[in-house]
């Protein structure tokens, strides 16, 4: 079996009941696990925007975003690896104010890790980190390793690619040229 | 049932029911419009609307009520979604109100079919109507057809709503067709030019452009050699002299053969199943492939193509055409002919000119297409008789062959049937059946009384699944686990349905009965009791390479 590697999919579509089912059945027929999801309006009103990341190889992850591409309900869909994108994530991590008092520096460990604080009370703190999977997947281990993490979440991969324009803005001027050329 | 009408609708295959109620008491209003024909299992309403739809090139239409009505309805969707075949299903649902609740009788069809469809849409207002089915209908047969849920709550059917259509020619998110790259028509034109040994792999996407005759003139120009799909069947007449009969697993010799030899490979709107090419990591790796298509998603999902040009079969052939030159591939062509002698002689000689023995279903098959000028339509259901009909009928033009490919969908050809007759009145449209198949859904039999629809049905009889038992006789040792059929007697039942009916167990009387049932335009059902233990040949295993064929002789 080819190397997998970890594609990141980007789906525009109509903001339709139902989308998001029609867009994950097509990853259930191939056996493909969906490592991370998230689904906002894009920047253009009215189009809903997808980002998803899998691991899976180059020839399936070609075959697949065609799939999706083909949905009548989809506008685009392409996929990129990590080098074409800049992505982020957010974590959220509980830890106990005593223990984190306790602990030493915690200068030292808001700096290290840019984390920001997001709430303080007397029984715990809430610390939040932006930043790759692995960085935030870090902080995690050594605070779970030194003063422990009470509660811990993370979000699904935000991306942008590292070309100028939204690809889709592009597009949907082309469609709308070819619907007037069509109609003269 | 306006907007049906103001899309041309005027035949709908259907069944009533609780949560559809208030469609069909409005279509009560609209008999002289609409011919609605009664079915007798929704299955059966959505493979009539699938064989109505495969002679007539319009739309096939079912209705039918919510719940059960709706998943009975789900083997016609799924088939129809495999073949590329046109129908907009519309359902009954449960009222708005009482959606997710688990009422009586509410299935969540949009949930259930959108694997299955090329769209799927609840419809909860009456004011959406309108432009949900005109959405549906221009979703259904533009592009690479297919079909098309519409789900409308009974309170939708119910209110009342300023009619209001307009005829939907765009979707901003949905390119039926894309666009053609002028480079890969020159590209593709330049290997075909350069080709010592081309062949020509004709699949339905041709039937579906309605680009025969593009594709024919194109074939003759450059002299390529062709072989059909399945489903590519009556895209060519079968006496041209470039056909050179059809692929796969219990295809002619020669073009399988020929398929790992040849130096360039075209595949013209078809999409290398596995039923057509075997194992893949031996599938012509010699040739240059060039594949023609309109759906961007089937160019390099099985086989990788060398180029491949997409959109619609009609304008893409005469681009490339254009740009061939004319050629002479004598040669090459007359290598088939030996390969076809063999196969004559191993096989097809035995099948349809057989002397002694049982009857063979090749001999029925070949008896008649020859007795309708090989002018008919034919229908199959699937299995032995499939593969034996496909064979061994004859056409002379396109729109004429309507089975079950992709899906394999037993119970399909008497349903099926009765919507190719109601699509082609003035046609003659012969069933054929194995007696599995055909008790798989006999209940139709009941809609061929109550509308009397002049099929011809061939019941090929051998009381056994004779398809499975070919497989179990060659690769589970002759073990024949549950595929003897202890059948009725069927002519009986024909009559019971008013339908005339014979039985004919010996070769002599074969002639006589066919000319029988086809002295007029009525229903018939023929009863055939062929060799039981038949075998299909050339037959190649399935996952092995495309040479590797049976042809039982050895």
């Amino acid at each position: 079996m080819e190397e997998r590697t970890l594609y990141t999919v980007t789906v525009f579509s109509e903001n339709h009941v139902g989308l998001l089912n029609q867009i994950t059945i097509i990853f259930n027929r191939r056996r493909l696990n969906i490592e991370t999801l998230s689904v906002s309006p894009s920047a253009i009103q009215g189009i809903h925007k997808f980002t998803i990341t899998v691991f899976s190889d180059r020839d399936t992850i070609e075959k697949v975003v065609k799939q999706i591409d083909k949905r009548v309900d989809i506008l685009k869909a392409y996929f990129n690896v990590d080098e074409e994108l800049v992505h982020q994530e957010i974590a959220l991590y509980k830890v106990s104010t005593d223990q984190l008092l306790k602990s030493g520096s915690v200068e030292e460990l808001i700096r290290k890790h840019n984390i920001r604080i997001l709430e303080m009370t007397e029984t715990c703190v809430v610390f939040e980190k932006t930043g790759h999977y692995a960085e935030n997947q870090q902080l995690f281990k050594e605070l779970s390793e030194t003063i422990g993490v009470l509660q811990f979440i993370r979000s699904g991969r935000v991306a942008i690619t590292k070309s100028k324009v939204e690809r889709l803005s592009d597009m949907l001027s082309a469609i709308e040229k070819k619907m007037h050329k069509n109609h003269e | 049932m306006q907007s049906l009408i103001a899309e041309g609708v005027d035949t709908v295959f259907g069944y009533p029911g609780g949560q559809i109620m208030p469609t069909f008491d409005a279509l009560y209003d609209y008999m002289d419009k609409i011919n609605h024909i009664l079915v007798r299992h929704e299955q059966g309403a959505v493979h009539a609307a699938q064989g109505y739809a495969r002679v007539s090139g319009k739309v096939g239409v079912a209705l039918l009520t919510s719940g059960p009505g709706a998943t009975n309805a789900i083997t016609g969707i799924a088939d129809a979604m495999l073949d590329s075949t046109p129908l907009v299903v519309i359902a009954g649902q449960v009222p708005a109100a009482s959606l997710g609740t688990d009422a009586f009788q509410e299935t969540d069809l949009v949930g259930v079919t959108q694997p299955l469809t090329k769209w799927s849409f609840q419809i909860r207002k009456a004011e959406d109507i309108p432009w949900a089915v005109s959405r549906a209908f221009f979703i259904a047969q533009t592009g690479r057809p297919g079909p098309v849920v519409l789900d409308i709550t009974k309170d939708a059917q119910n209110a009342e709503t300023e009619f209001n259509y307009e005829k939907c020619k765009f979707i901003r998110s949905y390119f039926p067709t894309p666009d053609t790259d002028p480079a890969t028509v020159k590209e593709a034109a330049e290997i075909i030019n350069s080709a010592k040994k081309p062949l020509a792999l004709l699949g339905q996407g041709i039937t579906l452009g309605r680009a025969e005759k593009e594709v024919q003139a194109f074939l003759e120009k450059a002299q390529i050699p062709a072989a059909w799909t399945l489903l590519g069947l009556s895209a060519l007449a079968s006496d041209h002299p470039l056909n050179m009969g059809m692929l796969g697993m219990h295809g002619n010799l020669a073009p399988n053969l020929k398929t790992n030899e040849c130096d360039v490979l075209i595949a013209i709107g078809m999409r290398f199943d596995d039923r057509v090419t075997g194992d893949l990591n031996t599938y012509a790796k010699q040739a240059k492939i060039i594949h023609f298509d309109i759906d961007p998603s089937e160019v390099g999902k099985n086989v990788k193509p060398t180029v491949g040009v997409l959109g619609n079969v009609k304008l893409t052939i005469p681009k490339v055409a254009r740009l061939v030159h004319e050629a002479n591939h004598n040669s090459w062509i007359a290598e088939f002919k030996p390969l076809y002698e063999r196969e004559y002689k191993s096989v097809i000689k035995k099948e349809t000119e057989p002397t002694d023995g049982e009857i063979r279903m090749g001999e029925v098959v070949k008896l008649i297409s020859d007795a309708t000028g090989n002018d008919a339509v034919m229908v199959t259901d699937v299995g032995q008789n499939q593969m034996v009909s496909a064979r061994y009928f004859k056409f002379k033009r396109p729109n004429s062959f309507v089975t079950s490919g992709g899906l394999g969908t037993m119970g399909f050809g008497l349903p099926a049937a009765i919507g190719a007759k109601v699509g082609a009145p003035d046609r003659t449209v012969c069933m054929f059946a194995g007696d599995g198949g055909f008790q798989m859904t006999i209940q139709e039999l009941g809609t061929i009384l109550q509308s009397q629809i002049g099929v011809k049905m061939i019941v090929m009889n051998n009381n056994y699944l004779g398809m499975v038992r070919q497989w179990q006789e060659l690769f589970f040792e002759e073990r024949y686990s549950f595929t003897t059929m202890i059948n009725p007697d069927f002519t009986a039942i024909g009559k019971a349905y008013g339908i005339e009916s014979r039985q004919v167990k010996k070769r002599e009387d074969l002639a006589d009965a066919i000319q029988d049932m086809l002295k007029d335009d009525k229903p018939y059902l023929l009863v055939v009791e062929v060799e039981k233990q038949g075998m299909v040949y050339p037959m190649t295993p399935a996952g092995t390479a495309v040479t590797n064929v049976l042809l039982g002789d050895e």
